[in-house]
């Protein structure tokens, strides 16, 4: 440290500019907005707001009312759907939506987390869907046509999940690789495949269909053995498949944070080009990348195939492949922020149901949920638009710290 | 035109790149706006041109005060500007370019393509630039598609013409045809501001020189001070333009190229049956103008490219690497800086720890297994932040946010410190300023003396003549020939020209 250097003033002003530019206060901001909007449509389809407007001038206070009355009934039925049904009769019902939203969140959490991995990397991948299921068909094969003892049933079933995705993933990447083929393209492509593959292997009881499916594109239930344990007895659905998305969260943190392997494919992410020149073969890094993002898909898929009571059928990704790109955005592509933001997303398939009970359509949500990555998509966007410079890309965090312990900056 | 500038201040943000700055241009002078990347001067000059808006100050044409709303303006007043990276349509004629963005038109807006012509020819005429209007941009060559960049200001009746460092992409001789023209435009009483580092020309051409430094006018001079002079203002200090260096203590052949082809991205021949060899303890640098092959040729030697042909062939210490991968080549002792190092040498996202790691992820002190090894990558950045004197306010710092010498520092830092015994480095100090310029340099020479192999390729004859041991010249993908490295000028010069010596 040399005594004599002037220590620079902290720049408040530039701090905060880095701040508002920086992910988390926006992600903050996206979401009230986003319920905001939400907010907007609730009201805009009320009937008393609707036929309070006609007299709004007589009795504008009438109309304040109606849209405060939906919008808290609302969202008052989203917490308690979602979070804790302070109605209920005794602590495990109350409890109950919460436990519903975790379950929900875990399928998110672990696809989000595959299609996060893509995103760190450059790559789009759009195939959430179709490497779900097929993940799905493999665990469905393991589940309903294996023998097994119990535990070893459920991990082999798994593990036929995550290698079944990941091998379409692995696809995909070699498609690319050899060929340049863009990987939206093919993943898309690819999603109509598996999805129509899995329904005629649905459809032949030489195959997948279940005994009873009666024509139906429809499975058995897994086998008792290779379902997920329930994790809090009879009473509620919760089950394993939400500690498997939460060690995928740790694998997810590890493997990008921690580990060579995540360096090599961050550094293809940002710049292939100085990646290659390194060293690291950027083709085959793109086979690597889409076959651990569909691996973490894969895993949402065996919690689709193996949860289920009632088997399954070609419909049971239940668009899970989609909503995990919103998730992966809304969580910016981090560990903690995808298990934040799968978290959400899981609160809202819960409170569903319960918008639905108070009279507002559920449909809204899905606005919720759209509104939110708009915005949260928008600053880039408007930044095209009018050619605006880029934020600086640091966080304030650093920038602080730089200032305060500036050592050789200054000399 | 008299130009005045007066008090010219531009910030962005907290950094103030143009600090009450005047400067005042005389009708028909040449005046060299001098300083290093950085300082300012593409800022002034984006001012003038409307392109910013100053903070504060103003601008004089004729003792009137103008105002830019854009670059539209500016030109209309009578400031034209060449830009380092020329605004030519390749496809269209010159006549057609000059004539873009004002096209004169026949009746029904049908386009006179005739007047353009004859406006061309009479421009050319004057300045005797012997420019055929109806020659395509793509097959003329770089001096003149850069005096098409003139006429067309010339076509607008630029009274003061902007040229940002014009003499980069140009040979020689090009350079010292284009210094006439300046000289001819200027007795026609069109001032010129020339912007430049390069201290050789300003000498040459300049009437006046304004030598700026971080944003501020330091001095002016005339062109008949020193070149040591010129460049201690540049800097602040005084700097050696030349490296201390003692007669080269050969080793063995360490790198091998035979009958070497390679294409370019375009498939077509960048470097045509090349040969030569570096032994340990020597410069080899491989000179030339730029897009002569250079870059393909210091590409192929990593492994970037594959030879064109069976006939290739690259030895590293004796064994054959033509089929070897770039991490095998790296890892059997190739060190390589990148000629784009935003590009190819660094993520710019990445801290500069990182960018130490950047070639070092698979095995070796910065890895712990599968884990990467962050104490051991804290420790040595910052050893290698202390060590090649990166200026940063810590490793956590991303390489993107350093300055151009800075960035240099750190990709050179990351590949010395490897165990290497072959250096192939691609334009170490483009765009570096010059107290980092001389440090690469010290260093460079340093490595050789340890007996490394170091091949430099470079577009600057200073920096050329100041650190080779030999010179290969390449020009259209051969190798002109291979001189000592003292060899004077005026024969590089010929030999980048073309002409074998």
């Amino acid at each position: 440290m040399n005594p004599g250097a002037k220590r620079e003033p902290i720049d408040w002003n530039g701090a905060f500019k880095e701040i508002i530019s920086g992910g988390v206060v926006r992600t903050i901001f996206s979401v009230l907005l986003g319920f905001l909007v939400g907010a907007l449509f609730m009201i805009a389809s009320n009937k008393d707001f609707l036929s309070s407007i006609t007299f709004f001038f007589a009795d504008p206070l009438a109309s304040f009312r109606a849209a405060g009355n939906v919008v808290a009934e609302g969202y008052g039925a989203l917490f308690k759907g979602a979070l804790y049904n302070a109605d209920a009769q005794n602590f495990n019902s109350a409890i109950r939506p919460l436990t519903e939203s975790l379950r929900l969140a875990g399928p998110l959490i672990a696809a989000g987390l595959g299609i996060a991995l893509g995103f760190r990397v450059g790559l789009f991948n759009i195939g959430g869907t179709g490497q779900m299921v097929s993940g799905m068909i493999w665990a469905t094969f393991v589940a309903t046509r294996m023998d097994l003892p119990v535990v070893l049933h459920f991990l082999v079933a798994i593990a036929a999940a995550i290698i079944g995705a990941s091998l379409l993933g692995a696809l995909v990447g070699y498609l690319k690789a050899k060929t340049g083929a863009n990987e939206v393209i093919t993943t898309i492509m690819l999603n109509y495949v598996m999805v129509n593959l899995f329904s005629f292997l649905l459809l032949n009881e030489n195959l997948l269909q279940g005994a009873t499916a009666a024509g139906n594109s429809k499975s058995d239930p897994a086998a008792e053995t290779a379902r997920l344990p329930l994790l809090l007895g009879e009473g509620f659905s919760l089950h394993l498949g939400f500690i498997l998305a939460l060690l995928a969260v740790g694998i997810y943190w590890w493997l990008m944070e921690r580990s060579a392997v995540g360096f090599r494919l961050r550094a293809v992410g940002f710049n292939p080009s100085a990646a290659k020149t390194a060293g690291i073969k950027v083709e085959r890094t793109y086979v690597l990348a889409l076959a651990l993002s569909a691996a973490f898909i894969g895993l949402a898929g065996a919690n689709q195939a193996l949860a289920s009571t009632g088997g399954v059928s070609p419909s049971s990704h239940s668009g899970i492949g989609f909503d995990a790109i919103t998730v992966a955005l809304l969580g910016g592509s981090s560990a903690p922020g995808v298990l934040l933001a799968g978290l959400l997303f899981g609160a809202f398939k819960a409170g569903g149901a319960s918008i639905q009970a108070a009279g507002i359509s559920p449909d809204v949500l899905g606005i919720v949920q759209g509104a939110i990555v708009l915005f949260i998509a928008a600053p880039p966007l408007i930044r095209a638009i009018f050619r605006l410079p880029p934020p600086p890309s640091t966080t304030v965090l650093q920038s602080l710290r730089s200032r305060l312990t500036n050592k050789r900056g200054n000399k | 035109m008299k130009l005045e500038l007066k008090g010219i201040t531009k910030r962005f943000g907290s950094l103030v790149a143009n600090d009450s700055i005047d400067l005042v241009v005389e009708s028909g002078e040449i005046h060299s706006l001098l300083g290093e990347n950085g300082a300012g001067k593409s800022t002034l000059m984006n001012v003038l041109y409307g392109l910013y808006q100053a903070d504060e100050g103003q601008i004089l044409l004729d003792d009137k005060v103008v105002k830019f709303a854009g670059p539209g303006d500016a030109m209309a007043a009578g400031i034209g500007m060449v830009h380092q990276h020329f605004m030519l349509i390749p496809v269209f004629t010159v006549a057609e370019n000059v004539a873009l963005g004002h096209e004169p038109t026949k009746g029904f807006g049908a386009l006179d393509i005739e007047a353009a012509r004859k406006q061309v020819l009479e421009i050319s005429d004057r300045f005797g630039f012997k420019i055929d209007p109806d020659a395509l941009i793509e097959d003329l060559p770089v001096g003149v598609q850069q005096r098409v960049e003139i006429v067309k200001s010339l076509a607008l009746n630029a009274k003061v013409l902007v040229l940002d460092e014009p003499t980069a992409v140009l040979t020689p001789q090009e350079t010292d045809e284009l210094m006439g023209i300046m000289k001819d435009l200027a007795k026609s009483g069109t001032s010129i501001v020339f912007i430049t580092h390069k201290l050789r020309e300003v000498k040459a051409v300049a009437d006046r020189i304004t030598v700026i430094r971080q944003g501020k006018v330091v001095g002016q001079a005339k062109p008949s001070a020193s070149t040591s002079e010129l460049a201690s203002l540049m800097v602040g200090r005084e700097v050696g333009l030349t490296v201390e260096k003692n007669a080269p203590e050969l080793g063995e052949e360490i790198l091998r190229v035979e009958n070497l082809s390679v294409l370019d991205d375009r498939d077509q021949r960048a470097v045509q049956d090349v040969s030569f060899s570096v032994r340990a303890g020597e410069i080899l640098a491989i000179a030339g103008v730029q897009g002569n092959g250079q870059t393909e040729l210091a590409e192929a030697i990593l492994g970037l490219r594959n030879p064109h042909g069976e006939k290739g062939e690259i030895f590293i210490s004796g064994k054959s690497v033509k089929n070897s991968s770039v991490r095998s080549r790296l890892e059997s002792g190739i060190g390589y800086v990148p000629e784009d190092r935003k590009k190819d040498g660094l993520v710019a996202e990445f801290s500069i720890a990182e960018n130490f790691m950047l070639n070092g992820s698979f095995s070796g002190p910065f890895t712990k297994g599968s884990n990467i090894n962050f104490a051991a990558r804290t420790k040595l950045a910052k050893q290698l932040i202390e060590q090649f004197d990166v200026r940063t306010p810590s490793a956590q710092t991303p390489a993107g946010k350093l300055s151009g010498g800075n960035q240099q520092k750190v990709v050179l830092a990351r590949e010395l410190s490897r165990e290497v015994n072959l250096l192939v480095v691609s334009q170490p100090t483009r765009g570096v300023d010059v107290g980092s310029i001389e440090f690469i340099h010290e260093r460079l020479v340093e490595e050789r003396n340890q007996g490394k192999a170091v091949v430099l390729i470079s577009t600057e004859l200073d920096e050329v003549t100041a650190l080779a041991d030999r010179i290969a010249v390449m020009y259209r993908g051969q190798i002109v020939g291979i001189v000592h490295g003292k060899t004077d000028r005026a024969t590089l010069g010929q030999m980048m020209a073309g002409v074998a010596a």
